[in-house]
């Protein structure tokens, strides 16, 4: 719907909507986490969630015990080749639709134990990531705001098209493969749909 | 604490056949051990913790250390044609993996007291008597050992990797462990990090 006949309409007292942004909206706003939190990250999760930054007023406080209840993966923490199948597999065993947050630097991309032998350079290698915090830890305030940027992505997300997220497409997977465990590493030690090395590009 | 001369001699006393050196560190931590022969191991073990003016009642740590083979290099003076010259002879030293413990007396009040342990190479006989049937808390720390560095703790209740994961075939903390090679590109990379960036992204690491 065209923005200005809407605000005109909502001047005389007529509340317009779409069944999208209802949709959304409701989505947006009970988003409840996985409780679960890998190392020193959770504890600033914890604090987020906590009467001092309180992620409930976005409401993401019900922080659930089971995949099968929740709607988001906050992966906090430092995540160790002995973790990731298992963060991979509770990943799978969320239903659609389904997010996931990257929290601190070690989430991210291995952080301070990125050139070690025993800990993934990021969660993203294996499961697709819609949000990455930076920071070690990031403070609570960096959570809600990665919240906050979720809950925008949910909020502009269309229910066809092909703009439309992967809950409504029965052809996108919504279950990626956990990874083994090798002799040496992971195998695979990423997986090549969910994740390129990136590029470096120079210009001049 | 007795010093540790005299702890060597009342193991030799104590225990029969056993075979206990002093093995200085004149670093500034200086912290002197004792290196006693593996076979008698769990004796000299047992002797510490029983003996009534010694009484190490607690192993506090237990940690591994990787010594590689190694070369020295001595000058030898030998005899060529009737001339005396001066040769260089190398010599190497076989390497060996070594299973250190720092024990402590809660009974009489002192310690710690270092003891070595030494496997008789890095290879295939890396086998050292377990000391977890003499101080319980080395059960775990014996396990990371084993797993990290791959000395084999004969004795063991429960010897299986604690950190890796069970499939895993390699030993990280040994000097000669080789990595995945799956770097990533890093904006400052140095050391051993550039070395890999330069194999990388050649293109990338400025002169
Ligand atoms: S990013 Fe820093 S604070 Fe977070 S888990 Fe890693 S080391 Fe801990």
């Amino acid at each position: 719907m065209d923005e200005g006949l809407r605000n005109e309409l909502s001047k005389q007292g007529v509340f317009t909507t779409t069944l999208s942004d209802i949709y959304n909206w409701g989505r947006r706003s009970s988003v409840w986490p996985l409780q679960f939190g890998l190392a020193c990250c959770a504890i600033e999760m914890i604090a987020a969630s906590m009467a001092r930054y309180d992620l409930a007023r976005f409401g993401a406080e019900v922080f659930r015990p089971s995949p099968r209840q929740a709607d988001l993966m906050i992966v906090a923490g430092t995540v160790t080749k002995k973790m990731a199948p298992q963060v991979v597999r509770l990943y799978n065993q969320m239903p659609e639709p389904k997010y996931v947050i990257a929290m601190g630097a070690c989430a991210i991309s291995g952080g301070p134990f990125k050139q070690g032998y025993n800990v993934l350079k990021g969660i993203d290698r294996f499961i697709p990531v819609d949000v990455h915090i930076p920071g070690c830890p990031p403070r609570p305030e960096a959570l809600l705001h990665a919240f906050m940027t979720l809950q925008r992505k949910i909020d502009a997300q269309e229910m066809s098209g092909k703009a439309r997220p992967r809950h409504l497409d029965p052809d996108a997977p919504s279950e990626f493969p956990v990874p083994q465990f090798g002799e040496h590493d992971l195998v695979p030690s990423k997986n090549d749909k969910v994740w390129e090395p990136a590029v470096v590009v120079r210009n001049g | 604490m007795k010093d540790l001369e005299s702890i060597k001699q009342q193991i030799e006393a104590g225990v029969a056949g056993a075979q206990v050196s002093l093995v200085p560190n004149d670093s500034p931590a200086n912290q002197p051990s004792l290196l006693v022969d593996a076979a008698h191991g769990l004796a000299v073990a047992t002797f510490l913790r029983d003996e009534a003016e010694l009484r190490f009642d607690y192993c506090s740590n237990v940690t591994g250390v990787d010594w590689m083979e190694t070369e020295q290099k001595t000058k030898v003076k030998q005899v060529f044609d009737g001339e005396e010259k001066e040769v260089e002879q190398v010599v190497k030293m076989p390497g060996y993996l070594e299973a250190v413990y720092h024990l402590y007396s809660m009974e009489l009040r002192h310690g710690p007291l270092v003891i070595r342990l030494r496997t008789k190479n890095r290879t295939d006989e890396v086998e050292l008597p377990s000391l977890t049937p003499v101080w319980r808390s080395c059960e775990f720390q014996e396990r990371e050992i084993y797993d990290l560095y791959g000395i084999v703790f004969a004795g063991h209740p429960d010897l299986r990797r604690i950190l890796m994961w069970d499939e895993f075939k390699d030993h990280p903390m040994r000097k000669d462990y080789v990595e995945p090679d799956d770097y990533e590109y890093e904006p400052t990379p140095h050391d051993e990090v550039l070395a890999k960036s330069k194999a990388h992204y050649p293109a990338e690491v400025k002169p």
